[in-house]
Formats: C-alpha cells, sequence, structure tokens
C-alpha cells in the first residue's frame, strides 16, 4: 500500500513537476516537517540538541553545499573546512560590527560573503579538473586557516587568538551565547537547514542544476550542447560555498560559541563532510541528510555502546570509529557507489510493489 | 650583506634536505599511480603506519595490547624483548608485504576500472582505516623511533664553512644520511625498473594494461608488487620523519605535502617527483625565511606548497616532466 502512484493524478503543470510527485511522499515529508517544528522543540534538552540534533542540522548544510559541487557539478573539493572558517569568521566580524543586526541577515550575509570567496578559489576549476583541482582547494583550506590565525583583525585582536561569540536575539530570542534555551538554537538551525534543502533541491532540478549534471558527467560534450562552463561551474562553487559558510556561521555562532580555526575548521573537517556525501549519496539532497545523520550519530552510538555499556577507554572507542568510518567509505564505493540513498529508492521501488512483486 | 647571503645559503641547503624527505613520500605516490592509476591519498598514513609497526616491533609491544586488555580485563603490554633494528625492519617489510596483498585482495581488485576520483576517495577510506587500525595495534601516543641514525649538528660541515666564511653551516646529520638513503633507493628502483624481469613488467603494465595482460603478465601480481614496492619506499619515509620529529599523527600530513611535489614533477615521473620535491622544499623554506617570517608573520610553511603549485597548474597542468594531457571527445 506503500509508494503507490495508482489513482495519482496530475491535471496541471504544477502538479505533474512537483518535488514528491507521490501522494504518500508528499504525505511523509509534511509528517516529517511538522514532527521537526511541532513536536521535538518540546521533547528536547540540552544534551540532545547539542550531541544529536544540532550537528546533524548544521553538518547538513554542510552536506548539501558539498554534494551540489561534487556530487552535481563533479568538482571535488578538499576546502569544505577552509570555507567553512570563512562563514564563521564572517559571522564573528558581522556580529560585534552591527550588534543590532538580526542573526538572520547576519548568517545569510556570511553565506553571501563565503560564495564570493569560494568563486575565487573556483576560478582554478576552468583549467583543471579531478584531483588536480582537489589540491588547489586544499591550497584554499590552509590559506584560509593560516589567514585567520594570523591576521589578528579577524579575531579582533583578541589575546587568545579565538573567537568567542557574543549574545545576540533575534525577534527578541537569545540565539547565540551562553544563556540559550534548546528549543530556539534548534528552530533557527532547523530553518536554515529548511531552507537550504528547499533552494537546492530546486535549484537542481532547473535549467542550473540540469547544466552542473551535464558538466559532471563530460564537460566537452556538455560544452558542445551549449552549457557555459565558465558559468556553470562558477554558479556552482558560489551556491556551495554559500550553504557551507552558512553552516560554518551556524557551526561557530550557534553550535560552539567560541572557536579556535584550526581545530575547528581544519582539514579533517574538509573530510568529514566529504564521507557525509560519499556515504549519504553522491548527488541527492536525501542522500547529504541521512550521511550527515548516519556520521553524527555513529560516535555518539559507538561511544554509548563502547563507553558506557562496555566501560572501554575513549581513545579505543575513537580509534574504533576511524576503523569503522574508513571501512565504511571503502565498502560503499566498492558495493553501492550512490549511498544510503540508492538503498533508500531501491526500498522505496521494492515497497512500491509490494505486496505483489510480480 | 654577506652574512644575510650566507643565511640564505643556509636555508637554501636545509631546503632541498627537506625536499629529500618530500621526495621520499612522493616517490611512493608516483610508483602506484603509474602502475595502477590510483592516486594513493594513504602513502602517508602507511609511512606512519610502518613506522609505528617498527617501532612496537622493536619494543616488543603486544598489537591491540589496548583493545585485548578493554575487552577481556588483562594486563597485558609487552612480550619483553627488544629486537635489533635490522630485524626489525624486515619483520615491518613483511607487515607491508601482508598489507599490500590485503589492499589488492580486498580493496582494489574489486574498483579496477572505477573512475579515477572513486579511486582516489576509496584510498582516502583506506587511510582513516589505516590510521585508526594502526592506533588500536600500537596506541596513539607519540613515539621517538631511533634504529641509530646519527642526529644533531654536523660538525664537520660546520668547522669547515666556518673557517671559509667565517660564519658555521647548521645542517642535521640525519638530513644528510637521509638524502644518501634516497639517493640510494632511487637508483635502486631505477635499475629494478630497468634491468629485472618483474621491472620490465612494471613497466608493461604502467604503458598499457591489456597490452601487458595479453602477453602473460600477471595484473595482480604486479599490483601487489607495486604495493609492496610504496610500502617499502613508505618505510623508509617513515623511518626518517619518525627519527627526524617523532612518531605521530602529524606525519600523515606529509602526504598531502607530497601532493604539490606531484602536481611540480608530473605524476608519472620518477625525477619529476625528487626534483619537485626539492623545489618545494627549497622554495618553502626560502619563502618563510625571506618573505614569510619578515612580512607576513611566519608559519608560510603550511600553505606555500599548496599555493605554488594552484599557481603552477594554471600555467602548466602535467607539471615539469609529466606527460602532456590530450583530452579526446
Amino acid at each position: 500500500m506503500l509508494y503507490r502512484e495508482a489513482g495519482d493524478f496530475s491535471t496541471t503543470y504544477s502538479q505533474d513537476s512537483q518535488t514528491f510527485p507521490i501522494r504518500f511522499d508528499r504525505w511523509r515529508y509534511y509528517v516529517v516537517l511538522f514532527v521537526a517544528v511541532f513536536v521535538i522543540p518540546f521533547m528536547i534538552n540540552d544534551y540532545w540538541v547539542n550531541s544529536i540534533f544540532m550537528p546533524f542540522l548544521i553538518y547538513s548544510i554542510a552536506a548539501i553545499g558539498l554534494n551540489i559541487l561534487v556530487g552535481y557539478c563533479g568538482q571535488v573539493s578538499l576546502g569544505t573546512g577552509g570555507f567553512m572558517a570563512v562563514g564563521a569568521y564572517a559571522c564573528y566580524k558581522l556580529m560585534t560590527a552591527f550588534p543590532d543586526v538580526s542573526m538572520f541577515i547576519h548568517v545569510l550575509l556570511a553565506g553571501g560573503i563565503t560564495a564570493a570567496v569560494g568563486v575565487l578559489f573556483g576560478l582554478p576549476s576552468l583549467r583543471i579538473k579531478g584531483f588536480y583541482l582537489a589540491v588547489a582547494t586544499l591550497a584554499a583550506q590552509f590559506f584560509l586557516v593560516w589567514l585567520f590565525n594570523r591576521v589578528s583583525w579577524f579575531y579582533n585582536y583578541s589575546a587568545s587568538g579565538q573567537i568567542n561569540a557574543p549574545e545576540r536575539d533575534t525577534f527578541g530570542i537569545l540565539i547565540t551565547g551562553p544563556n540559550t534555551e534548546a528549543w530556539a538554537t534548534y528552530l533557527f538551525c532547523l530553518i536554515f537547514t529548511v531552507f537550504s534543502a528547499v533552494v537546492a533541491r530546486n535549484l537542481t532540478r532547473g535549467s542550473v542544476g540540469r547544466g552542473w549534471m551535464a558538466i559532471r558527467d563530460m564537460d566537452i560534450a556538455a560544452e558542445i550542447i551549449g552549457v557555459n562552463p565558465l558559468r556553470a561551474k562558477l554558479t556552482a562553487f558560489a551556491v556551495s560555498s554559500f550553504f557551507v559558510g552558512i553552516s560554518g556561521a551556524l557551526f561557530f555562532a550557534v553550535y560552539l560559541g567560541a572557536v579556535e580555526v584550526g581545530e575547528a575548521f581544519g582539514i579533517t573537517k574538509s573530510f568529514l563532510v566529504l564521507f557525509m556525501i560519499i556515504i549519504g549519496g553522491l548527488g541527492s539532497i536525501f542522500g547529504s541528510f541521512a550521511g550527515a545523520a548516519f556520521l553524527v550519530l555513529l560516535p555518539v552510538a559507538l561511544k554509548v555502546v563502547g563507553v558506557d555499556w562496555l566501560g572501554w577507554p575513549t581513545d579505543i572507542v575513537a580509534h574504533l570509529n576511524l576503523v569503522i568510518v574508513g571501512g565504511l567509505i571503502v565498502i560503499f564505493l566498492i558495493v553501492e557507489p550512490h549511498g544510503l540513498a540508492q538503498l533508500w529508492r531501491l526500498a522505496k521501488e521494492k515497497l512500491r510493489l509490494w505486496p505483489f512483486p510480480h | 650583506m654577506p652574512e644575510q647571503f650566507l643565511w640564505t645559503i643556509e636555508v637554501f641547503l636545509n631546503g632541498l634536505m627537506a625536499g629529500v624527505l618530500y621526495a621520499l613520500v612522493a616517490l611512493g605516490f608516483v610508483l602506484i599511480y603509474k602502475a595502477s592509476g590510483i592516486f594513493n591519498f594513504a602513502q602517508g598514513v602507511m609511512a606512519l603506519f610502518a613506522a609505528m609497526t617498527l617501532y612496537g616491533i622493536m619494543n616488543g609491544q603486544v598489537p591491540f595490547a589496548h583493545l585485548i586488555n578493554a575487552v577481556f580485563g588483562t594486563e597485558v603490554h609487552y612480550f619483553g624483548w627488544n629486537l635489533p633494528a635490522i630485524l626489525s625492519i624486515v619483520l615491518t617489510m613483511v607487515v607491508m608485504i601482508l598489507l599490500a596483498w590485503l589492499v589488492q585482495r580486498y580493496i582494489f581488485r574489486y574498483l579496477v576500472g572505477q573512475e579515477p576520483i572513486i579511486l582516489f576517495m576509496a584510498t582516502i577510506g583506506l587511510a582513516y582505516f589505516l590510521e585508526g587500525v594502526g592506533d588500536l595495534m600500537w596506541g596513539s601516543d607519540i613515539k621517538t623511533l631511533d634504529v641509530g641514525l646519527p642526529q644533531g649538528i654536523n660538525l664537520w660541515i660546520d668547522e669547515t664553512t666556518f673557517n671559509a666564511f667565517g660564519y658555521g653551516f647548521f645542517i642535521d646529520n640525519l638530513d644528510i644520511v637521509a638524502s644518501i638513503v634516497a639517493a640510494l633507493l632511487v637508483a635502486g628502483l631505477v635499475i629494478f625498473a630497468q634491468y629485472t624481469k618483474q621491472g620490465r613488467a612494471m613497466r608493461a603494465v604502467a604503458d598499457d594494461h591489456q597490452a601487458a595482460l595479453s602477453v602473460g603478465v600477471s595484473l595482480n601480481f604486479i599490483w601487489i608488487l607495486v604495493w609492496s614496492l610504496a610500502g617499502f619506499v613508505a618505510l623508509v619515509a617513515g623511518i626518517m620523519w619518525g627519527a627526524k620529529s617523532g612518531v605521530q599523527f602529524s606525519l600523515s600530513l606529509i602526504a598531502l605535502k607530497a601532493l604539490p611535489v606531484l602536481m611540480l614533477g608530473g605524476f608519472t615521473s620518477i625525477p619529476g617527483a625528487i626534483v619537485g620535491g626539492l623545489i618545494i622544499g627549497v622554495g618553502e623554506k626560502l619563502f618563510e625565511f625571506l618573505i614569510g617570517a619578515p612580512y607576513l608573520g611566519g608559519a608560510t610553511e603550511n600553505w606555500f606548497a599548496y599555493m605554488l603549485a594552484l599557481l603552477f597548474l594554471v600555467f602548466r597542468p602535467q607539471g615539469l616532466f609529466g606527460e602532456k594531457i590530450i583530452e579526446r571527445v
């Protein structure tokens, strides 16, 4: 009875081209949204928000951003950490320079600044590709982290070299700083996550996204059928960096509150987000969520099982985590290169025909 | 200013020595890339793993001691022996060959014919896996590896240059040893590739997989051989870096430094890896000394290599010695 399109007739073009054409799918989406907005905020406490929901929401945004670049446009980037740092520092400078402006605007502006930086570092992609480009983005990663470490203007000349989020609110509700409520920060991140997902989904369905995918599948052929590679690649870098910048800003301002750039936005962060989209599924918005959820939950689950139940030392669990993540990456690339999203798709196919598969 | 000039020369020489070590890691990359088209990101972690294993075997550590203790509540840590360095190196090499076989048998056999970028990501996964296994096996504390290599300032060079210029150059003995070892290693590899049967087969595979297959070269064997060779190079690099700055996680970041080296030298050229390594080593030391430290606040070594590679890529994407990249539709 699940995922049946029988009896689901489209009578207008807009019905035919909606994001979730199957009624059951659409309702599932509304239910998830309803639960996320009206149920979860009343049930959560600080522990749940800080260890599960907020990292999940924020990494989802970063994963969506990177997925646009890597999964949809085929330009491998190892500079995600650096771009997240740009978002964080832009947000910090804006927060301290304009204390009265709403956090919404700060975060969006931080995303915009990151987009500009992303375009700048995306310029080499017009001449090089594949892992040559990956190395070029590594340059961005290391250069940006170094920049934020060395130029004291970025951290307002503070002695420790850290940046600390001051208390800021939006519509009178505290969003950043030490005295926030769990539901407020959760909802704030949720709004940006939903916004990113909707924008990304619709961009990738439209002509821009088709241009990206054409470039990914074969750039020369795409050029011949009239996709402008300059525009496609640079818009991919811009949109991707915009989302990554937003996630960086949220990661710093709402989630951590205080950040040391080399530690929070180092190369390991770039790999973490890359792993999310590999495990979740390249070229899929749902995959970005699945991957983020998986890699956020895995360490938490391991910690609960290993440290709390079995009583192992934490360092062993941390190492096991590395082994499992690395192993999973390899297994996914061998067995299911399209990630969790493909498993989900297969499950839906099966459900459509169930219980009479023939 | 003669003093400034002498300092610059000293920095230049030290840069050359550092470059040799970069070149060592880059060499491992080139070997695997030539033979199988896999861009092995895990090369740095392999160096780390090799150095950890060597240390563990030398000091008689029990592998997975922490895990065993945690699971069974025992208290085992050491076998209670200390092996001589040579024997430990041989045993470590056995472990690296075993690793090469496992990697080939259980990972890359299933990924033959995939896109290069997929293979690259698989090696990133492998790098994480190996790092975790290494930490589980031998513990993640920083170890000082001592296999009896000379260390400290070379007094002879110091005295000679002091007598000649009135300023003694500081050059580490270890760097000199590393350079000699690297030179021997490259010479050995070239001789192996040119004059032995397996070496010829290796070059044949690098030229054309299918043609090599059709004249009876076993691809599987060659790939295991190449991964073992890369493991050997990683072991040498691990010993050198381990003696220089301790066996620790940052060792695996050297692999990232090897990427720009390859960009400069070209992915397919062994001399390119050497020259690229030297250019990067000298370039970043000189840049730090002349521009970075006085004007930019120091620590430019972190990104200089990547920026140089970036500039290089824009103007000459195939590197100094690489084969020209031709695109066909």
